[in-house]
């Protein structure tokens, strides 16, 4: 019944969707206010059924309900609770339920909050929202039902994929989504302003928000699907730039750009055109990912099951979509005018720049992901394209990107002053310099590579700290004087200076971890030891455990530092699941410092021993922390006063700020 | 400089920095993409010494050797063809016979194909997709309904 109710609510929803795509499209067109004011309420109501949808299909996974095929297909009585919730999206059907989910969520909140918004834009966007919902509603009913039933009833599931058997399922898809379907809200407002033929600074500051919002939960999510791929697939690696990692990569890079070149939009409204084709892009990046994970066309370390039916149909979405609004910029931009002139040499010069360097990495990521499906419908040969083309291409790129990064939030707006900039900068040019020099005295086996790589992070992490001390004037009043500007800078100057930071830390952790990594691959028998950077690894032996849901030979190690100096046990286990009949290795990882040891099991050989995996990481977790400080980052700039969520009310002299 | 020229200037750099970075993008396709290949498609191709591949197949049924340390030595067949692939490393968990693997690597001049990467699928129903098409081209395997 609770599951009927749940699919009954769905098409219900489907048919609100339709509704809210069209009723205030055309109150907003004939300037009908009873019509626009529709859009509201229709959204919120929209998005309660959505959710009471969603809770009917977790209440059928938290019960255990055998008689939904898709509980059946991916859930077992046995499975700890965390999993038999987490697994209500961790299989395509309900993850598509999700992703609905969270678009009407951001579709209520607009309604909700965006009560300051004009009547007539506020109708477009929301029927722009109640399009994509409507088109995704559709895909779920047509080809993925969830709620399908299975008679008679089986009477134990087949269990859910036991690599996804992890907290990072809890918060990686739900993360992830919010950051794609976020964008979904930006899509709507440039949409809008197309059909509205209008568009102006306060748009961008209306869009501020919701860019941010997006981009921090991308960012996490980006960072949690990396750290649990790291640990749960046991091969050590961070990034593999697999199709379904850089289906998630190129919405964040465009979204980067976005966030910057919305920032020129709002402060001097130059750039119009420009932001409002990111923010198109951006979204169409978001539903080609959905596009590439669901309908395996390109080979993936990421399984899904997959089914032709619903690739076409996402394509499908995903050309009258893209189409759609790239044809409706192409019909309308001409009648936006243009704003702002500038200097090259000025804050929003630099913001081009990062938009130039960030949207040809992202369109370089692309070519490389799509290739192989080009290159096999061309000439029928299969190729793939892997991180040797990744690394060169986009690292490439970066490298001069990430070197201009500091000079940006030193330059005026308008016009700025280069030598200036410069100068002020002497202390963290300094300080990176210092920093390549002891790599390369100091630290054993260091390359050139590996010093420039690490003056490079050092730059930026001093270039973000020098922003701070400066725009608070540390350096040169007097220290109460100092600590008051401090408390009183704009909480934006402190997203961006974090933000910095945190790209400066992700890059000093790549560097460490590609260039210093070092790899051991032995048979070990128990008693014996195994020394690694320093350390003493002890291997115990293997013992049985058994687990709810699976057994595992856990093997056991103990590690000491130098002198002998106790440093505790490391479990590293290979784990099988009876009921896929499906074997995981679970790494044994121990966190010393910033660094990590990392021990996966294979198989046993015949003399007794077991083949072991030991990498020595050296600053790995600096990769997802620089992660975590861009969230903060995100999280810190949308608490600035001028960035409500919603729609912050007008000013007086819309368009100018101070800053 | 009058504003169009800057304009001009700026338009230009940028679509200066587009064709470089094009250029590298296809330079980079041409050197670093490799090539999938089925053990019955070598016959044909023509690979020059060295060159990275992607070969494909099932795990031969009785041909997996665990050497000395890590070594392993297995065949990869299309049951029409099969090559003898060495690897020294860590299987993947999934690895197992009658699996299909991509294993990624070079030729030694004997012929048998030195991998470097080992991929089994993280799922077991989930075969490669190359493996697959190449393999129901063939007629040998058909898709396992759920």
């Amino acid at each position: 019944m609770i599951v009927e109710t749940g699919h009954f609510a769905l098409v219900l929803a489907f048919a609100l969707a339709l509704v809210q795509s069209s009723v205030p499209l055309v109150g907003a067109r004939f300037g009908n206010e009873r019509m626009m004011a529709v859009g509201g309420p229709v959204a919120i109501t929209g998005f309660a059924m959505i959710a009471l949808s969603f809770a009917a299909l977790t209440i059928a996974y938290v019960q255990s309900d055998f008689s939904v095929a898709n509980v059946w297909e991916n859930s077992h009585s046995l499975k700890p609770m965390l999993f038999k919730i987490t697994g209500t999206w961790g299989n395509h059907e309900g993850s598509m339920l999700l992703w609905v989910l969270i678009l009407t969520f951001f579709g209520a909140q607009v309604a909700a909050f965006g009560g300051n918004l004009p009547a007539s834009l506020r109708a477009n966007v929301l029927a722009v929202q109640g399009w994509i919902g409507a088109a995704f509603m559709l895909f779920i009913l047509a080809t993925s039902n969830p709620f399908a039933r299975l008679t008679p009833a089986p009477f134990e599931g087949r269990d859910l994929n036991p690599i996804l058997q992890d907290i990072g399922l809890a918060i990686h898809p739900p993360m992830l989504y919010l950051g794609y379907v976020g964008f979904s809200v930006c899509f709507s407002f440039a949409v809008a302003a197309l059909i509205d033929g209008r568009i102006d600074a306060a748009w961008a500051r209306w869009v501020r928000p919701w860019t941010l919002a997006a981009w921090t939960c991308l960012t996490g999510g980006i960072a949690m699907g990396s750290y649990w791929a790291y640990y749960e697939l046991g091969w050590g690696g961070f990034w593999f730039w697999d199709p379904v990692e850089n289906a998630s990569f190129m919405p964040w890079l465009a979204g980067t750009a976005l966030l910057h070149s919305a920032l020129v939009m709002e402060k001097r409204s130059a750039l119009k055109i420009w932001t409002l084709l990111l923010a198109i892009l951006t979204f169409s990046l978001s539903l080609l990912g959905t596009f590439l994970v669901r309908s395996g066309v390109l080979t993936s370390v990421h399984a899904f099951a997959t089914d032709p039916s619903r690739g076409v149909f996402i394509l499908a979405i995903l050309t009258v979509f893209i189409g759609g609004s790239l044809a409706l910029f192409a019909f309308r931009a001409s009648s936006l005018s243009a704003g702002g002139i500038f200097q090259p040499i000025s804050r929003e010069g630099a913001l081009v720049l990062n938009n130039l360097f960030l949207t040809t990495a992202a369109a370089t990521v692309l070519i490389g992901t799509l290739y192989p499906l080009f290159i096999e419908a061309v000439s029928g040969d299969k190729i793939s394209v892997g991180a040797p083309f990744f690394n060169l291409t986009f690292g490439l790129l970066m490298i001069p990107l990430l070197a201009v990064v500091p000079f940006g939030p030193m330059l005026a707006w308008k016009r700025g002053d280069l030598p200036g900039a410069a100068q002020r900068l002497m202390f963290a040019f300094g300080g990176a310099l210092l920093a390549v020099l002891v790599v390369l005295l100091f630290v054993d086996g260091a390359t050139v590579f590996a010093a420039l790589g690490a003056g490079l992070a050092f730059w930026l992490i001093l270039g973000a700290l020098t922003d701070i001390v400066l725009k608070a004037g540390i350096a040169s009043v007097k220290p109460a004087v100092a600590l008051r500007r401090l408390v009183g800078l704009p909480r934006s100057v402190f997203g961006t200076a974090l933000a910095h930071l945190g790209l400066g830390l992700t890059v000093l952790g790549i560097v460490g971890v590609v260039s210093l990594e070092t790899e051991n691959i032995v048979t070990m028998r128990p008693g014996e030891t195994l020394q690694v950077s320093g350390y003493t690894l002890r291997f115990e032996g293997i013992q049985p455990f058994k687990g709810p849901n699976y057994t595992e030979d856990q093997g056991r190690f103990v590690l000491s530092g130098s002198g002998g100096r106790a440093l505790g046990e490391i479990v590293s286990a290979k784990r099988f699941y009876p009921v896929r009949q499906m074997p995981t290795t679970e790494a044994g990882i121990k966190t010393l410092g910033l660094s990590q040891l990392y021990i996966a099991l294979g198989d046993a050989t015949a003399d007794g021993g077991v083949v072991v995996r030991v990498w020595w990481k050296p600053m790995v977790t600096l990769i997802w922390l620089g992660g975590l400080v861009m969230m903060i980052a995100g999280v810190t700039s949308l608490m600035d006063r001028r960035l409500r969520v919603g729609a912050p009310a007008k000013r007086a002299r819309p368009g100018l700020s101070a800053s | 400089m009058t504003r169009k020229q800057k304009r001009l200037t700026v338009i230009g750099g940028a679509l200066g920095f587009l064709g470089l970075a094009t250029a590298l993008t296809f330079y980079a396709l041409g050197q670093k993409a490799s090539y999938f290949y089925m053990p019955a498609d070598l016959q044909q191709a023509t690979l020059p010494p060295g060159e990275r591949i992607r070969l494909g197949g099932l795990v031969e049924e009785g041909t997996i050797v665990r050497g000395q340390g890590t070594e392993v030595a297995f065949s990869v067949t299309d049951k029409e063809k099969s090559v003898k692939v060495v690897f020294n490393g860590l299987l993947p968990d999934l690895f197992r016979e009658e699996q299909g693997v991509i294993t990624e690597g070079t030729f030694r001049p004997d012929g048998v194909f030195v991998a470097d990467s080992v991929l089994a699928k993280h799922d077991e129903t989930y075969m490669p997709k190359e493996v697959a098409d190449s393999l129901k081209a063939k007629g040998v395997w058909q898709e396992s309904t759920q």
